[in-house]
């Protein structure tokens, strides 16, 4: 190793965009545009790209918001060729950022797959997505040529997008969490060391490659440098995407975007496994850091506004039954629990509340965590808790049979 | 055994596998209890903590696990 690890071996011949563009400066989806954008391919080794992603401070971006470069460092250097997955199955409803991602920008992830696996020196390269996200991928191996890389469709569950499921698929089972004993970056794929990175993950780390950590941080904040993609939505408006400098407030970021806070009751930030934020809370940065005080998370850089008048106990009623139906059936308490959860919050939701529900959501949501083979009975209990907290006024209308959002 | 601590023994719940008839909760009261549908519940959700004069307890419930759920992991 040299004292020299900064300096990047193979520099495009572009500089790197400018401003909060990034992963779509190209403009549009095509190769042409892709390498005028951001010029020829680097090679970097795998001293080298660990180190550059450490300086720029990327966090993955997939939902469980490990630091990219950890992921890359752990696995093992042991001479055994790892197997690398570009994950851009988005089973939460609430995201559109990796479709939107494929869909405009999918050279740039494929470079960052491309990239990973030749430093890493791995055996097989796999994308894996939703069969509308493919399209777009399909045609871009055609414009390059590429035929390294396997593709696989990803079903539209909501855990299929969890990494063990991902290899389980892969690998030509259901897409299915596994139970973990050990991780996918030891054991993976027929064994092999499986390093599994989010789409929008690789795409950063396709531009940090070319232009390096400082560029990388000549954005966003010291503790959330760069820019992420957000998926806003309300219950008024469908869902759009955004690239946002990372550790915006979320009031800043509802106001960049025309939605005005004063018609904002609360936020579900983080997805359907995430937090209730109330509206006083809405000046937290939308970042790892800034999210941590009130409880919550990124996730897949999911913010969904609860409007003034809509009731946020149904919406987290809703939400739950629908989890529940996405358990993968597998393990008894996710299976038995969730439902019960469920049911127990529509009641207390739609009018059928006694005064003990709060404390049964509770003792269900207790109940679930931490027994599953996967995080999603964790992820729902989370919710469901957390819209106890946020609307606690609420439930204490519900259960004398009235609705805030009603009156 | 090594002398540098005392090693931590947990024991590993695959939910995967386990159907929740309980064998285990009876080898190890001290540790399990039942949930309302029969899935033992213990501190630790999927690793529970098992203390010294019980690993032979625990060796037991690994054995006679009908599905082969358990595990155990210093
Ligand atoms: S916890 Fe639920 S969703 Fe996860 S593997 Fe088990 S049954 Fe499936
Ligand atoms: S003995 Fe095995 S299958 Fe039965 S409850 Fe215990 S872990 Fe589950």
């Amino acid at each position: 190793m040299t004292s020299d690890q900064s300096t990047i071996s193979v520099r495009g011949h572009v500089a790197g965009p400018a401003g909060t563009t990034r992963l779509f400066a190209a403009g549009s989806g095509d190769y042409g545009s892709h390498q005028a954008a951001f010029g020829p391919l680097p090679a970097m080794g795998r001293a080298p790209l660990i180190d550059e992603l450490s300086r720029s401070g990327l966090d993955g971006r997939g939902g469980a918001g490990f630091t990219a470069w950890q992921k890359v460092a752990s696995v093992p250097a042991d001479g055994r060729r790892p197997v690398v997955v570009a994950n851009g199955a988005e089973g939460e409803p609430l995201s559109k950022k990796d479709a939107a991602l494929l869909h405009n920008a999918p050279h740039l992830v494929i470079d960052g797959l491309l990239i990973a696996g030749q430093s890493l020196d791995a055996k097989e390269l796999h994308l894996y997505a939703g069969a509308e996200q493919l399209a777009p991928v399909i045609r871009a191996f055609k414009e390059r040529g590429e035929a390294r890389i396997r593709l696989h469709e990803a079903p539209d569950t909501f855990i299929s997008g969890e990494a063990t499921a991902v290899v389980s698929a892969i690998s030509g089972g259901l897409p299915i969490p596994r139970d973990r004993t050990k991780r996918l970056t030891d054991s993976g794929l027929n064994g092999r060391p499986t390093l599994v990175h989010n789409v929008e993950t690789l795409a950063h780390l396709a531009l940090i490659s070319r232009f390096g950590s400082a560029w990388f941080r000549s954005v966003g904040t010291g503790s959330a440098p760069g820019t992420r993609l957000i998926t806003l939505s309300g219950n008024t408006a469908g869902a759009r995407v955004y690239e946002i400098p990372t550790g915006l407030c979320l009031t800043e970021i509802l106001v960049s975007t025309g939605v005005d806070p004063q018609a904002v009751r609360a936020a579900l930030v983080g997805g359907y496994h995430g937090t209730w934020l109330t509206a006083e809370q809405l000046d937290a940065p939308f970042s790892r850091e800034g999210l941590a005080p009130v409880g919550a998370r990124t996730g897949a850089g999911i913010i969904m506004t609860l409007g003034s008048g809509s009731c946020g106990l149904a919406a987290t009623a809703d939400i739950l039954g629908y989890l529940a139906g996405q358990s993968a059936r597998q393990c008894g308490p996710c299976t038995n629990g969730l439902p019960n959860m469920a049911s127990q919050f529509a009641r207390l939701a739609y009018g059928d509340a006694s005064g003990r529900l709060p404390q049964e959501i509770s003792r269900l949501a207790a109940l679930v965590t931490g027994r599953g083979s996967c995080a999603h009975p964790d992820g729902t209990a989370r919710l469901a808790l957390s819209a106890l907290m946020a609307f606690a006024s609420d439930v204490e209308a519900h259960l004398r049979g009235r609705c805030e959002a009603l009156q | 055994m090594t002398d540098r601590k005392v090693p931590r023994t947990t024991m590993h719940i695959d939910w995967t596998r386990c159907d929740g008839r309980g064998l285990c909760i009876e080898l190890l009261p001290e540790l399990l209890t039942r949930d309302d549908w029969g899935y033992p519940v213990g501190r630790g959700g999927s690793e529970i903590l098992i203390p010294e004069n019980l690993e032979y307890a625990a060796q037991d419930a690994v054995a006679l696990c009908p599905t082969q759920a358990l595990r155990l992991r210093k």
